[in-house]
């Protein structure tokens, strides 16, 4: 064993590397915080922030566990620095319910018809059907399917969150008649 | 991305910079050159630093950089800036329909949230011989903008793809765009392609672009081969299609013309000789799409 | 039961955390903690010549390296046989860090703890490793010809042999009219959750005591484990499975390498690590160094009568075990007794090899074994009806035992060690369902419509029974808290089956209280100590029964105490909504709030329960305030410990499309008629069906683990390992059968692995029927299909009978070299 005393351990980059400060705007919040330049958007999240509700299941840009809503549009953010995205505006599943807790209606959508059983992969799931159903607010099946077929699950077959995303959409429209 | 010894799932350290306008962009490449990669969607890199596979000294992000982001139809091309995404090119429809095969092929790019991100520009540079773009920029015949500090050079589609991941790009030089020539009247395209899983790259994938003569038959035809070669392949099918209307018979003779110039390989997902069947099957597919879609041109 | 849970699609009491981004995993743990990260071997096969950790010490953020040689006390032993069986007669478990030698890729021989990850990993790249390389034996026939073996102190690389008869198989099959032989061969895949291992240890220094959560299926094991490994007190050591991102299986194999080295270097560096050291198991990790199964090579020689009534099944399995047999050698235990499926076999006789190679070690992945068997069963049944000429159901149905014929004794011994004795099923049912669901009888005008319209379809079908809730117990405890508030804990762990749900939905039933009042917690050692795991689709039937007969002791107790209070006899009380009262006169009642602090005769009136509690009389003033056989509080727990499994069954159908020219293979409809007994809620049991399909034609046609003979994995990503997406997986349609088990008190069946055990087989046989030709090897990709169709029509692959006039020529098989078989045509009985 090679052991280093290190008194303290203050988290931060190794000696050398290069760090930068950055604002992540994450869920209407601006967080200032120097990061190593190399740190991935999806780590920033979760161990700088502490925001763990993006999660990651490849860390290679396939399974889209880690998807959140970057400017609204849903990215990896597995693929993307930290550094790359200063001031840009994030959306993470912990943004969606409302205020007082309410849940969002695809997140009450996903629930009414079991669209998760482990529900590591949900988070991506509900940001890019956010994403989708604000831009194709009444989907055929088919385009339903196409537009989750980006993201992987292991539990559901995927049946459920298909069924999921069609009731959100039910449930959206509800909502804007009733606003 | 078989082949290569993954050892971990986080990016070693590099440099890093943001230039904030295109002059700093091309001075910070000229100063670090050879052992620097351009950051634009990062959707080929990203996995490629994290798993170790590529370890540059030194990241230029030109994500902050004004003006790369503009998709303009101008001297008869569709002229894409470096930071136009894979999404933004797909939902513009001047471009559909100037060159109706940039969304045709846009749409089989990657999953919709990589693209997303992802650059047109970024997706060329990269280089990967099975990508769907490489195949459009050279069945096209368009040209890649290479800049540096001290001018820009035209490199045509087919001097620019080297060997896989490799192209004329040279240390110091970023892409600041790419132009695809618009289509041309009674031009009809189509891109086909066979992936295992949605979204994979394709296990082979053909380009197609036939024209009409005035008289309905064929005036010229070509297709772009991808996944079945180093590079993207650029194949002219007019010696067995011109003057022709495109029956079966025709279209079967193309494929395997088509099929003569392929370099199919095996690897892991198909044999040789099955990615040499996809080439016949899906030119013919491209080919008799293509002709669909020039027919219904030349009614409108 | 007055609120009826029990069979009702309940909503889940998981969700509301899990959709809002608060569920924690392993990963979302220890913020602060330091983190591990693993020098892994590059090589399938070699001896670690030196260790050179210079440059990998000098990276800043590094806190520590360790090798094997650091390794003290039970720390450098190999690590635990988990499940030893008389005839895994040569076991091998790796050291934690390689000692001297590693036996496949991914192997860890260098921990590196660092400030955090990045830093870990960019240490690790600098550990230099030397390996004089030896030759890598990859895949069963390298294994099997043992010329050269992965341990050297085992020459033949036969882990295990085993030999289960019943019956003279070789007089029966001899006797019979019809005998055919066929070679089958199903490659790896593995369980691949989207959330792979993590460890995160916490030595407290005040109390000398080891916190450890872990992403695991078993988290009762991994603390007796990590105990043991420590040297410490089971008392001082708590483990916790926090929400874990699913399992199927892999995750039930413990303790690994990295959760007791983590903890014990947790232990080692408290004074450098207070908030304690974390791994996350990376997905390059998961694929090169978890686990994965399913790969056999097996030869079938079956003989039957002229209806196709099995009168002897002699099978021979070759099962690769990779590098280690931690696990032991349940996957091919189960793969040979539960291949005989719903059918009687006549004579049995089913032996099989067990074989090392340089590659991942084999544990259970999500129907552990039996997709092989009902694979080797299902294509035998196939290739009987086809031979015979006749209908594949009927030659299935001429086989069923019948549901009089319930419990029906296989006369073979079981993974748990108990005889094979099925306890219920009706499969002649099971099939008429099937059959109805599926349209199978209209098919064949189907197929003519679609041909006309140049399209080519296949139907098939596959059977399976499943021993579900395996043994040796599983426990509950059920408290009612003065709040109401029902507080329930089960030792198992939970992966995403919804436990918590079904758990609470039982207890709310058993005790008749409202589900939301319900708390259910699983696999956290500190409430439960004892505990099997989640695997064999055992968590319901267990767990279930378990937490059931726990509430049934609560409720006795709590109708005993307001019997007391109400001045009623207990049998005149019911509970309606947490309330105990009258029957027939509910104005006389006493919540069950009240019960709990009456139950506690603890005089201080702290909330407002317990000064509501003072206005009831309780008790004898001449007796102590607890009883001798009593004790304080509402709360019981209890075990369910049954004598044997319950047997699940089900049947699937699929039809598939085949372009004739990419030959792509579609499915065009999935259906799925399942038996486990009553529901206990549909809406998960439905959701645990799809998702055990999706990996079901995952494993048929996109999935395996592609190893060049070096023994490098090529596909150890998500990119080329081709997981499907929803593009992929076909809708399931589901029909079901509800025959209760006699066995616990439920009447219930596991339901966990039922979707993905026939996969392989039932699209094996649609694929057959489209193409006309037999097929023996899965998974298969549209390339192979291609390949295949390019052999049969060279006539190299046999034709099917049904559409060729062909015979089957049963010994030839794909990639054996078949032209030296010249089909027999003469002889129209005798086929070998």
């Amino acid at each position: 064993m090679r052991a280093q005393a290190d008194d303290g351990l203050p988290a931060g980059p190794a000696a050398g590397e290069q760090t930068r400060e950055v604002t992540l705007r994450v869920n209407g919040v601006g967080h200032r915080l120097r990061l190593p330049v190399r740190r991935l958007l999806s780590d920033a999240l979760r161990h700088d922030l502490e925001r763990t509700g993006t999660h990651v299941g490849c860390e290679h840009g396939v399974c889209g566990a880690c998807t959140v809503l970057l400017e609204g549009r849903p990215v990896r953010s597995c693929l993307i620095l930290a550094v790359s995205v200063d001031g840009q505006d994030i959306t993470t599943v912990e943004g969606l319910a409302a205020p007082d807790g309410g849940l969002h209606p695809v997140q009450q959508a996903f629930r009414e018809r079991h669209g998760l059983q482990c529900g590591f992969c949900t988070p991506g799931f509900l940001l890019t059907t956010v994403a989708f159903l604000r831009e194709t607010p009444q989907p055929s099946e088919e385009q339903a399917r196409e537009a989750i077929s980006g993201n992987l699950c292991r539990c559901t077959g995927y049946q459920n969150i298909l069924a999921s995303v069609l009731r959100a959409a039910e449930l959206s429209a509800g909502r804007e008649e009733q606003a | 991305m078989s082949g290569g010894r993954i050892t971990a799932l986080k990016p070693a350290p590099f440099g890093y910079s943001a230039p904030a306008s295109l002059a700093e962009a091309l001075a910070v490449l000229a100063e670090v050159g050879e052992h620097a990669k351009v950051l634009a969607g990062g959707q080929s890199l990203l996995p490629l630093l994290s798993m170790r596979l590529a370890a540059p000294r030194h990241l230029v992000d030109i994500n902050r950089v004004p003006g790369l982001d503009r998709v303009e139809i101008v001297d008869g091309s569709v002229r894409v800036g470096a930071l136009v995404r894979h999404t933004d090119l797909e939902r513009h429809e001047g471009a559909a329909a100037a060159q109706p095969l940039l969304r045709q092929a846009l749409r089989l790019v990657g999953h919709p949230t990589i693209r997303n991100r992802g650059t047109c520009v970024g997706s060329i540079a990269h280089a990967d011989p099975a990508a769907e773009l490489p195949g459009v920029l050279v069945v096209l015949g368009g040209r890649v903008e290479a800049s540096t500090a001290w001018g820009s050079r035209q490199v045509p589609a087919a001097e620019f793809f080297l060997s896989p991941l490799e192209t004329a790009l040279r240390p110091g030089e970023l892409a600041t765009s790419v132009s695809f020539p618009v289509a041309g009247p009674r031009t009809g395209t189509a891109f086909v392609e066979l992936s295992r899983r949605r979204g994979d790259y394709a296990l082979v994938g053909v380009a197609a672009v036939v024209e009409l003569a005035p008289d309905t038959s064929i005036s010229s035809a070509r297709v772009g081969l991808v996944s079945v070669g180093p590079t993207p392949l650029l194949v002219d099918l007019s010696e067995v299609l011109v003057g022709r209307p495109g029956g079966a018979r025709e279209l079967a003779a193309a494929a395997a013309l088509a099929l003569e110039h392929a370099e199919p390989e095996a690897d892991i997902h198909a044999s040789a000789q099955y990615r040499a069947r996809l080439v016949e099957v899906l030119t013919t597919r491209a080919l008799a799409q293509a002709l669909a879609n020039a027919s219904h041109e030349e009614a409108a | 039961m007055s609120t009826a849970m029990f069979g009702a699609p309940v909503r889940r009491h998981e969700d509301a955390r899990l959709l809002t981004g608060a569920g924690r995993y392993l990963d979302d743990l220890g913020h602060r903690a330091l983190a591990a990260a693993f020098v892994r071997s590059p090589h399938a096969h070699a001896r670690v010549s030196d260790i050179d950790v210079t440059a990998a010490a000098e990276v800043d953020g590094v806190v520590a390296i360790f090798t094997y040689e650091d390794l003290t006390g039970r720390m450098a032993e190999p690590l635990p046989l988990l499940i030893p069986h008389p005839a895994l007669h040569a076991p091998r478990t790796a050291y934690p860090l390689a000692r001297g030698e590693v036996n496949h890729v991914g192997e860890p021989v260098v921990m590196v703890v660092a400030r955090d990850r990045y830093l870990a990993e960019d240490a690790a790249a600098r550990v230099v490793v030397s390996y004089d390389p030896l030759p890598a034996v990859v895949g069963l026939p390298a294994a099997r010809s043992a010329r050269h073996a992965v341990h050297p102190d085992v020459p033949d690389n036969v882990a295990a042999h085993l030999v289960q008869a019943v019956g003279e198989v070789d007089t029966a099959i001899a006797a019979a009219p019809h005998v055919l032989e066929l070679d089958l061969e199903i490659e790896r895949s593995a369980s691949t959750p989207l959330e792979g291992k993590g460890v995160y240890a916490r030595w407290n220094s005040d109390e000398g005591s080891l916190r450890v959560y872990t992403s695991t299926q078993a988290s009762t094991s991994v603390r007796a484990a990590v105990a043991a490994k420590l040297g410490l007190p089971l008392v001082k050591v708590d483990c916790i499975a926090p929400d874990v991102g699913g399992g199927f299986g892999v995750k039930i194999v413990h303790p690994w390498p990295e959760e007791v080295l983590v903890a014990w270097a947790a232990q080692r560096l408290a004074a450098l690590a207070p908030e304690g050291i974390k791994w996350t198991e990376d997905r390059w990790e998961h694929f090169v160094s978890s686990a994965h199964e399913r790969g056999q090579l097996q030869h079938v020689r079956v003989g039957f009568d002229s209806d196709g009534r099995l009168l002897g099944l002699d099978v021979t399995i070759w099962h690769d075990n990779g590098a280690y047999t931690p696990y032991g050698i349940i996957v091919p235990i189960i793969t040979s007794t539960q291949l005989l499926g719903p059918y009687k076999p006549g004579a049995y006789r089913c032996e099989f090899f067990s074989l090392y190679t340089n590659t991942v070690i084999v544990t259970p992945y999500r129907g552990a074994g039996r997709p092989q068997g009902v694979f080797a069963m299902e294509r035998t049944m196939d290739a009987i009806a086809d031979h015979l000429g006749l209908d594949r159901a009927e030659v299935r149905a001429v086989n069923f035992i019948a549901a009089e014929e319930m419990p029906y004794d296989q006369g073979l011994i079981f993974q748990d060690g108990r005889p094979l004795i099925y306890d219920s099923g009706d499969f002649a049912a099971t099939l008429d369902k099937l059959k109805a669901l599926v349209g199978w009888s209209d098919f064949q005008a189907y197929r003519e419509q679609a041909r006309a319209a140049g399209r080519r379809v296949g139907i098939g079908l596959a059977c399976y029974v499943e021993g579900t809730g395996v043994g040796p117990y599983e426990g509950g405890h059920v408290q009612v808290e003065t709040s109401g508030k029902v507080m329930v804990a089960t030792g198992l762990t939970s992966q995403g089956q919804g436990h918590q749900t079904v758990l609470a939905q039982i207890v709310a039933d058993e005790l008749g209280v409202d589900f939301d009042d319900v708390e259910v917690t699983t696999g956290d050692t500190r409430r439960f100590g004892y505990a099997v795991g989640t695997f064999a689709s055992r968590a319901a039937v267990m767990s279930g029964n378990a937490v059931a007969l726990a509430a049934r002791k609560v409720r006795q107790k709590a109708l005993r105490i307001a019997g007391e209070a109400l001045e009623a006899d207990p049998s005149d009380l019911e509970i309606v909504s947490g309330v105990v009262r009258v029957k027939g006169a509910p104005a006389s009642a006493i919540p069950l709030s009240t019960v709990a602090v009456l139950s506690n005769p603890l005089r201080y009136a702290f909330d407002e329960a317990a000064k509501a509690a003072t206005q009831f009389a309780v008790g004898d003033t001449s007796k102590p305030p607890v009883a001798e056989d009593d004790e304080p509080g509402l709360e019981a727990r209890d075990f369910y410990s049954p004598t044997q499994s319950t047997f699940a069954n089900g049947m699937h159908a699929v039809i598939v499309e085949t372009d004739p020219d990419t030959a792509e293979v579609r499915v065009l409809r999935y259906c799925v008629v399942h038996d486990c007994g009553p529901l206990i809620n549909p809406m998960i049991v439905e959701g645990q069906v799809h998702g055990g399909v999706a990996q079901g034609v995952a494993g048929a046609l996109y999935e395996r683990m592609v190893y060049d003979d070096a023994g490098q994995l090529l596909n150890a990503s998500f990119m080329d390992f081709l997981m499907p997406y929803a593009s992929e997986i076909p809708t399931v349609e589901i029909d079901h059968l509800e025959t209760p088990s006699p066995l616990n008190p439920l009447g219930i069946k596991g339901a966990g692995e039922a979707g993905v055990i026939p996969g392989s087989a039932v699209i094996a046989s649609a694929i057959e029927d489209a193409e006309g030709f037999v097929i023996r090897r899965m998974p298969i990709s549209p390339s192979e299909l291609f390949e295949l169709r390019a052999s049969y029509a060279a006539g190299r692959v046999p034709g099917l009978r049904r559409t060729s006039g062909e015979r089957t020529d049963p010994r030839t098989r794909p990639g054996h070299s078949p032209d030296n078989d010249s089909p027999d045509n003469d002889s129209p009985d005798k086929e070998t």
